[in-house]
This record gives C-alpha cells, sequence and structure tokens, in this order.
C-alpha cells in the first residue's frame, strides 16, 4: 500500500478538483475520487509503471464520472452550493451586481454543456491541462482537442452573449 | 467554417507556444480576416469569464483525512467480501443440511420433496450464471465499465 498511499497522496487535489468541474458537488466528488482510487488499486498490476498514473488514473475516474453524470444528469448543478468563487476581491459594489449575474449565466450555461464538453473545459480552462495531456485522457488526437475547445467555448459565448 | 489552420495556432496563442513564424502568420490571419478577428476576440472573452472563477477550497481536515477515507472504503470491501462468502457458505451448507433431511424424511410428502430439489437445483445454476458472468463475460466485454 505504501507507494499507492503515496500516489493517491501525490494525486488527491487534480482528482478532487477534476471531478468536481464534472460533477459540480463536494459530496459526488469526494465519493467518485475515492472509488476511483479503490478501483485503481484493484487494477494496479494492469498499470504501466513508465506511464503518467494521473493519466491512467482519471480514465477509470472518467468512466464512474460518466455513469454518475447519467444517472443524476437532472441534479447534477454548479449553483446548488456554491462550488465557484470568484479570485478577485470585489471592492466596487456595481461589479458585484455584474459578477454575480455573470456567474448566475456561467452557471446556468456549464449546466447545459454535454458530459464530454464540460469535461474539456474542466481540463483545460480549470486544471490547466496541457492539449497532449487532455489528448491521451480523452483518446483523441491533439488537433481534435483544439477544435472542440473551440466549439465548446463558442457554445458558451452564445449562452453568455449579452454579458461579454 | 472555420479553418484548423486558424484554430490551432489561436489556442497555441493562449498558451504561449507559438513560434516566430506561427505569430506572424496568426497575425496575418486576424488582419486578413475579420470573421477570425472576430472568432478570436470572442474566445478571448469566454477564456477571461472562466479564468475569473475558481473552486472553492474543501476544509483542510478533508485533505488530511481523504487517504484514510480510501483505506477504510477498500478495508470495509474486504471485510463485505469476506462476510459475504462465509455467509454464502454457511447458509449454503445449512441449506444442503435441510434439503438432505428433508428429502430423506419418508413422512415429507412427494410435492415438497420436488419443491426442494426444484430451489437446489435453481440457486445452483443462479450461482453459476452469476460466476460466469463475473468471471469470463465481463473479462472480454468492452462496455465493462459502463454500469447498467
Amino acid at each position: 500500500m505504501t507507494i499507492f498511499e503515496q500516489l493517491v497522496k501525490s494525486n488527491m487535489k487534480k482528482a478532487y478538483y477534476s471531478a468536481l468541474g464534472i460533477l459540480g458537488s463536494h459530496d459526488a466528488a469526494m465519493e467518485i475520487s475515492q472509488q476511483a482510487f479503490i478501483r485503481a488499486y484493484r487494477n494496479f498490476h494492469k498499470y504501466d509503471k513508465k506511464r503518467n498514473f494521473f493519466t491512467w488514473y482519471y480514465k477509470i475516474m472518467r468512466n464512474l464520472c460518466m455513469n454518475y453524470f447519467r444517472d443524476n444528469r437532472n441534479r447534477i448543478s454548479f449553483d446548488s452550493i456554491g462550488e465557484f468563487e470568484s479570485m478577485e476581491p470585489q471592492s466596487n459594489p456595481d461589479n458585484i451586481y455584474e459578477k454575480i449575474e455573470l456567474k448566475e449565466k456561467l452557471t446556468d450555461a456549464l449546466n447545459e454543456l454535454e458530459f464530454e464538453d464540460r469535461e474539456i473545459i474542466m481540463l483545460k480552462e480549470f486544471e490547466n491541462h496541457s492539449y497532449k495531456e487532455i489528448a491521451e485522457i480523452m483518446n483523441i488526437p491533439v488537433g481534435t482537442v483544439m477544435s472542440k475547445l473551440f466549439y465548446v467555448r463558442k457554445k458558451l459565448a452564445k449562452k453568455l452573449e449579452s454579458m461579454l | 467554417m472555420i479553418d484548423d489552420k486558424f484554430i490551432n495556432l489561436m489556442e497555441k496563442y493562449f498558451v504561449q507556444t507559438l513560434t516566430e513564424s506561427e505569430q506572424k502568420e496568426f497575425e496575418n490571419m486576424l488582419e486578413d480576416n475579420s470573421t477570425y478577428k472576430q472568432e478570436f476576440e470572442e474566445q478571448k472573452k469566454v477564456k477571461e469569464v472562466l479564468n475569473m472563477i475558481r473552486f472553492k477550497n474543501p476544509e483542510p481536515e478533508v485533505w488530511e483525512n481523504y487517504w484514510m477515507n480510501v483505506y477504510n472504503k477498500f478495508e470495509r470491501g474486504l471485510a463485505w467480501l469476506a462476510v459475504s462468502a462465509g455467509a454464502l457458505i454457511v447458509f449454503g451448507w445449512a441449506a444442503y443440511q435441510a434439503a438432505e433431511k428433508i428429502i430423506q424424511d419418508a413422512e415429507t410428502p412427494g410435492l415438497i420433496k420436488l419443491g426442494v430439489a426444484a430451489l437446489v437445483f435453481g440457486s445452483l445454476i443462479l450461482l453459476f450464471s452469476v460466476l460466469r458472468e463475473k468471471l469470463f463475460v465481463k473479462k472480454s466485454d468492452k462496455y465493462k465499465e459502463v454500469k447498467r
């Protein structure tokens, strides 16, 4: 367990935030990311030590997230327990109203995205993975990652039209 | 329709990995085509909005307890497996003894004996079917990770 314990400890934050980005709930992200570690441990003999652990682990977690997403589609929402916060201090009252409105619109827009769209935005814009990593995780070419990102951002732009 | 080349250069621009010649090519594309310029501005704005948002950090205890939670869940999973296997063996043996007694008892009506035999036979088939699915079918099932 010692090596695996190290791997869990060094990847738990990334795992949790990735699950949170897709599922939008602290409890679900905790449960799914931990379940995925248990599955990863059971299948640890299949893991190629030369490759990145997180990429391998993420594929396991992705399947669990997909199942959860499919079973709880109508209940998944980013706004339910306010998992987002603005980075900047909001000193100007005019800005506060504007930012709240923007946050609401963005939350709605993200909630409406399909699993893969939400996932790719989360991996790039929130988790800051490289295109290569995303390509490996999603099993698609780098060029496809780039064009998918472009079109998902376009979808978001359409939903946020009046705010941009 | 947006050219893949443009998308590729724009994404590289966002992560600042454009070479000098690519930078020039990208700038030329923006200058020569107003649609590209518009798309670029739109993408930039969406990225800015997304970058303003960050996830809330959970309490520090969450990270302190994370490994223990994984370990406990794993341990409980093993415990449940042992309990289930033990229960299966004990109840299986008890059921076998009971069935044997009922069948060997001369006073038990024939219909009941037949029912007990069918019950035992059916249970064995069910057990065999579940084991076969777990051991053989799932190994070659490409959708095995998708919950049914």
